[in-house]
């Protein structure tokens, strides 16, 4: 039994841990003030990239680095379109969802058969043999790892660091914090390409270390679902990894299910379509507390900011 | 020294209202033959075959607006909610649903001549309302993002479809396919044209065109609608509802896309199936922007983006790309048109930089 | 001390925005220890001036010089490098952090946190400016606020201090601790440019004034030697220095109030009784146990700084917030408590809200657009059908534009082209021409240039005349003491009870609104 809750628990970690990347990268182009929904177009792209570079060059550190550079290349025209040209957050955010997964469909054609070689774990030498924890915990792939660094570094920058203090200012009003002469446009530049970097690190993973494959709907969804995620964490970085989790937990529970044998009358679809029903249940309790979200949310997000 | 910058222009400038949409098509062409270019494809026949092609005959005509139509039809719905500032990214979803009721009609009640049609359009309007009253409902009592809410409902109406067709609808002669068995002549909604594919559909679109029209800029209802989309504090001070902007906005897209679904069902398909989902409703988010949330503006989008489909498919057999390619020039489309809506309320000037 | 440079001298400094002349060739002179006002009305010059000093705005000709020496200051990091500091209007603060976090954010020097809090605790004993570190801004009240806008600039022992408007958020009480600590500074051989329109302000406090009037210096003098008269005259010129009565009236009387149903309700006013409201916002204010009435023909005045609950008063009583308890409000005898902002309207209330742009109007609509706004429910807009009637839409925008002389182009011209003034006039002109005859306002003349304050306040007189009953919400006590009969003052969402003007001055209303009570 024990050694069942530790593969749920170990694959509840691996299935987290894109939609907390994209996740993590959301939350900080959020706190910004800048509102990207394009999260779905930049794992879709970071995905296929990170899947080119590592099939055609045997590893998959570079497919990570194609991969990360791709999610940074497609926000940075999110970044031109509303930093530089003003453009509606919500309109520009779509046309990158929706070019994003279209162009990665369309590029990534030629791909879809292929196969990589799987990536091996790395388990960390004795905690990965503590029992049950071990095999949980530390006998993973070194993306995880490197999520949890993440998450740490994030989130004491924001709550403790001057360039946190800095970027919570600008989100919260950039009018007053280009008064003080802080540089918003550059922070906000700077906030949405960690995003988009995070969110293709995020496809990379799924294309590189979930499964070793490329195809056109591989995505499914998670990048939309981080975006609620963000809104759910109320754009904390520690409860966006709690969530991430929760959702990584629904993500196994339904397949453990399904492949499990139990004799249950349940559609499998019924099951495939759980994350995405608890996705609206979960944005449905959280923002329906006003005030916390008033408390929370950057003031400025989305609003367009011009200088003088 | 003399540098480029932008000015706000007093009042948004009416001629670039109209134009940029027209230099955002012109520049999506020009970055399309590029790409021709760079995969080996000779650009004038990729031109030919991706925009010529799709117009040359009387029969590719007719199917041009057959595939305008829903993407008009849920275009113009969704348009009167973004007017009012709400967002439903969902119309995908609301499409299906209509779909699937207009189905049940007629896997059930689908003999009887007239009635059955009748009964099949106010199913698949009622469907697409249905799945879009969920998020206005979510909006409304628990301000929770309409825009999360209706997407998420997309994967969910995707699935639902998905155990339909598979399962309980499964049609039991189809060899297994993921399929309902074909629909009656009762069911199926008359062509215009003799030995063409357009139907009825086509007039109502036209006709549903022309009430949103109405509605939003002669009605008490639209203005209040438009207010709250533009100034929420003034609609909340106007003593407009909030709710009924929610409800109307979300409500509308939901009709006019679930009745696209429904002809979709009931026209060129014949029978619902699993290939239902074919991205009208996110491709009709571009319609709405790109035909500036305008009647007229909507028809004209839906033609150009009609064309990038037929186009992609006719690239997909004699040129062999991937029939993704439309939804890249869709993508590229929506991009240039928000580059090029900046000259609607900016002017590029040369001015003296600084001091002089 | 024998001619040592000014700290300040601006050369014939000008800023031109596309063919508008914000500033033109402006020069003042400004040496150690001098308090300089700046004079002039609303749309003078006076910000942009500000900002050009400051480096918030680059200069289109002329010279900065500091301290003898030609400077460009190109950002407000830079200015605050050569030792300028401004504390604006509206505040720069960031609600959601800390005093402390705010400082060590402005401050920019890799100060640690606890040596920001050690330098703050300081100065704030030093000046008498108190101030909490750790606690959030958006706990602060404003005058609390603007001490640390304050303090943060003298954490960087500036020579310039500049001031934005510093006293329209402040109680007399209040006003009189700046000003002692403004001349302590003056002592210390800071210089301090002080903007405001309040002329016995001035009168008191600086030494020297330069007057402002569109753009231009039209005078230079020492306030404390001239006359009000004197000092106004070279705001706005003698020309114009007699207040034309405009003539701006709503001629029809409004002694009825024809309900939908054609019957007229007799006019007993707006009376309020033990109205309580729990605030929904965490940033906003509890109303407890207002009471209080407005007779026909009366203008009653709520005074006290903003945020005391003055917007969710306005709220309750136009029907934006709805209550359980009906007969907390009542219109013309009418329990309306729970009644929309729509039958309200009908009944005869009219509401001018604070903001403009944004609620007041749609910036984006045409000038038709927003008369249909509020107009839709007493100007028969709409035909039978329920379709919009455009060319009686049209119609009523253009009588507003002419009865209140509006300056615009045309009735199709969008609402955000206009001026602050212009569009308030066309605002004040649509709820009047409904001819309410309760009119709820607040903040009518705020932002807008003398003559047309002017002209909206005679109109607000011709309106009482005509027996209407009207609740005036405003944080300028001059406004009060010229327009009200009766005053009352809000504080912490409570009302004090009403007293006639007349037997009011400054001093007691400034008690009442720092929450001296009983």
């Amino acid at each position: 039994m024990t050694e069942l809750i530790a593969s749920i628990l170990f694959a509840t970690i691996v299935a987290a841990t894109p939609i907390a990347l994209a996740g993590l990268g959301e939350l900080v182009t959020e706190k910004s003030g800048m509102l990207n929904l394009g999260a779905e177009g930049l794992m879709a792209v970071g995905a296929l990239a990170a899947f080119i570079g590592a099939y055609s060059f045997g590893s998959p550190w570079l497919g990570l680095v194609f991969g990360i550079a791709a999610g940074v290349a497609l926000s940075l025209v999110f970044a031109l379109l509303t930093l530089g040209l003003l453009a509606n957050h919500v309109a520009t955010g779509l046309a990158l969802a929706i070019f994003g997964t279209g162009f990665a469909a369309f590029a990534g054609k030629p791909y879809e058969s292929q196969v990589l070689t799987p990536v091996a774990a790395w388990a960390i030498p004795f905690l990965s043999e503590i029992p049950f924890v071990g095999k949980a915990l530390f006998s993973h792939q070194p993306i995880v790892y490197l999520s949890w660094l993440l998450f740490g570094v994030v989130a004491w920058l924001l709550a403790r660091s001057r360039l946190g203090l800095i970027l919570r200012a600008v989100g919260e009003s950039p009018q007053n914090a280009h008064a003080i002469g802080l540089p918003v446009r550059l922070v906000r530049l700077l906030a949405i390409v960690f995003g988009g970097g995070m969110a293709g690190l995020g496809g990379a993973y799924l294309s590189v270390f979930y499964t070793p494959f490329w195809t056109e709907h591989m995505v499914a969804g998670r990048g939309w679902i981080a975006l609620a995620l963000v809104v759910f964490a109320t754009w904390r970085p520690l409860r966006l990894f709690f969530g991430a989790h929760l959702f990584g937990g629904i993500l196994v529970i339904q397949l453990f299910v399904q492949s499990s044998g139990l004799q249950i009358e349940i559609p499998s679809q019924l099951l495939t379509a759980m994350p995405y029903l608890v996705t609206i249940v979960v944005l449905v309790f959280i923002s329906g507390n006003a005030k916390l979200i008033r408390l929370n949310s950057p003031a400025s997000l989305g609003l367009p900011f011009r200088p003088d | 020294m003399r540098r480029l910058t932008l000015e706000p222009r007093p009042v948004a400038s009416p001629v670039w209202g109209w134009a940029s949409p027209v230099l955002a098509v012109v520049l999506t062409c020009l970055t399309g033959l590029l790409i021709f270019a760079l995969l080996g494809k000779d650009p004038i026949e990729g031109f030919h075959v991706f925009f010529i092609r799709p117009v040359s005959s009387f029969w590719a005509v007719m199917e041009l607006l057959l595939k305008a139509t829903p993407l008009a039809l849920c275009a113009i719905g969704l348009a009167v909610g973004f007017r009012a500032g709400i967002w439903n990214i969902g119309a995908e979803g609301q499409f299906i649903l209509g779909a699937i009721f207009a189905t049940a009609v007629a896997l059930h009640f689908g003999d009887w001549p007239v009635i059955s049609l009748l009964a099949m359009m106010i199913a698949g309007a009622l469907g697409g309302m249905t799945w879009a009253a969920i998020p206005a409902f979510l909006r409304s009592r628990f301000n929770a993002n309409e825009i999360l809410v209706s997407l998420m409902l997309v994967y969910v109406a995707q699935l639902l479809v998905s155990w339909l067709v598979f399962g309980p609808w499964k049609d039991p002669m189809g060899f297994n396919f993921p399929q309902t068995v074909m629909f009656s002549d009762a069911s199926l909604i008359p062509t215009l044209i003799e030995g063409q594919r357009l139907n009825l559909a086509f007039l109502m679109m036209l006709g549903s065109l022309v009430i949103a029209h109405v509605l939003m800029n002669h009605s008490r209802l639209g203005f209040s609608m438009r207010t709250s989309g533009q100034a929420p504090l003034a609609a909340l001070y106007a003593g407009f509802s909030n709710r009924q902007s929610i409800y109307m906005g979300l409500l509308a897209g939901g009709a006019c896309a679930g009745f696209a679904g429904m002809a979709e069902v009931a026209g060129p398909m014949g029978q619902l199936t699993d290939k239902l989902s074919l991205g009208y409703g996110f491709a009709a988010i571009i319609v709405a922007f790109v035909g500036r949330l305008h009647a007229l503006g909507i028809l004209l989008a839906s033609l150009v983006m009609a064309l990038f489909y037929v186009g992609g498919e006719q690239a997909q057999q004699y040129l062999n790309l991937p029939s993704a390619m439309s939804r890249v020039f869709q993508g590229m489309l929506l991009f240039f048109l928000l580059a090029t809506d900046l000259l609607v309320n900016y002017r590029l000037v040369l001015r003296p930089s600084v001091r002089s | 001390m024998v001619s040592a440079p000014p700290v300040l001298e601006l050369q014939k400094l000008s800023k031109v925005y596309s063919g508008f002349k914000a500033n033109d060739e402006i020069s003042i002179c400004v040496p150690a220890g001098e308090i300089h006002a700046v004079l002039g009305e609303n749309g003078a010059g006076k910000s942009t001036l500000m900002k050009m000093v400051y480096g918030v705005v680059q200069p289109t000709a002329g010279q900065i010089l500091w301290r003898g020496k030609p400077v460009e200051v190109a950002s407000p990091m830079a200015a605050r490098r050569l030792g300028i500091g401004m504390v604006f209007q509206h505040f720069s603060l960031f609600e959601s952090l800390t005093v402390a976090e705010n400082t060590q954010l402005f401050l920019d020097d890799g100060q640690s946190p606890s040596s920001v809090r050690g330098a703050l605790q300081d100065l704030s004993s030093r000046y008498g400016l108190d101030v909490q570190p750790d606690r959030h801004v958006h706990d602060l009240s404003v005058g609390a606020r603007q001490r640390v806008e304050i303090l943060r600039c003298l954490l960087q022992s500036p020579k310039l201090l500049i001031l934005d408007e510093p006293t329209s958020v402040l109680t007399p009480q209040e006003v009189e601790r700046l000003f002692v600590m403004l001349q302590r500074l003056s002592s210390e051989g800071c210089a301090i440019l002080y903007i405001s329109h309040k002329l016995q302000e001035i009168q008191r406090l600086c030494h020297r004034a330069t007057v402002l009037q569109a753009g231009r210096v039209t005078g230079s003098c020492s306030p404390s030697q001239e006359t009000q008269a004197t000092l106004v005259a070279m705001m706005i010129g003698a020309a114009t220095a007699a207040m034309p009565s405009a003539g701006m009236t709503s001629t029809s009387s409004t002694q009825e109030v024809k309900t939908k149903a054609g019957e007229a309700h007799r006019l007993s006013g707006l009376t309020v009784k033990d109205l309580s409201v729990k605030s929904s916002d965490p940033f906003g204010v509890s109303l407890k146990n207002l009471t209080f009435s407005v007779a026909p023909g009366e203008i009653v005045g709520i005074a006290g700084v903003s945020g005391n609950g003055q917007r969710e008063l306005l709220k309750v009583l136009s029907g934006e917030v709805r209550l359980d308890n009906s007969d907390a409000i009542l219109i013309n005898s009418l329990p309306s408590g729970s009644l929309s902002v729509s039958r309200r309207r009908r009944h005869g209330l009219c509401v001018i809200p604070e903001d403009r742009l944004g609620t007041g109007a749609v910036p984006d609509f045409s000038l038709s657009d927003n008369a249909f706004l509020t107009g839709l429910y007493t100007k028969s807009l709409l035909s039978r059908s329920g379709l919009i009637r455009h060319q009686a839409v049209d119609a009523f925008a253009r009588e507003i534009i002419s009865s209140f002389h509006v300056k615009t182009r045309s009735e199709q011209s969008p609402a955000r082209s206009l001026s602050g003034g212009n569009l308030q006039k066309f605002i004040v002109g649509r709820e009047l021409l409904q001819h309410p005859s309760v009119l709820v306002c607040e903040q009518p003349t705020w932002g807008v240039d003398v003559n047309a304050a002017s002209q909206l306040r005679q109109a607000l007189r011709d309106l009482r005349e005509q027996g209407c009953a009207i609740l005036l919400i405003s944080e300028d006590l001059d406004e009060l003491f010229e327009l009200s009969d009766r005053i009352m003052v809000a504080f912490q969402g409570r009302l004090s009870p009403a007293q006639p003007t007349s037997e009011s001055t400054s001093q007691s209303l400034g008690l009442l609104m720092s929450g001296v009570w009983q």
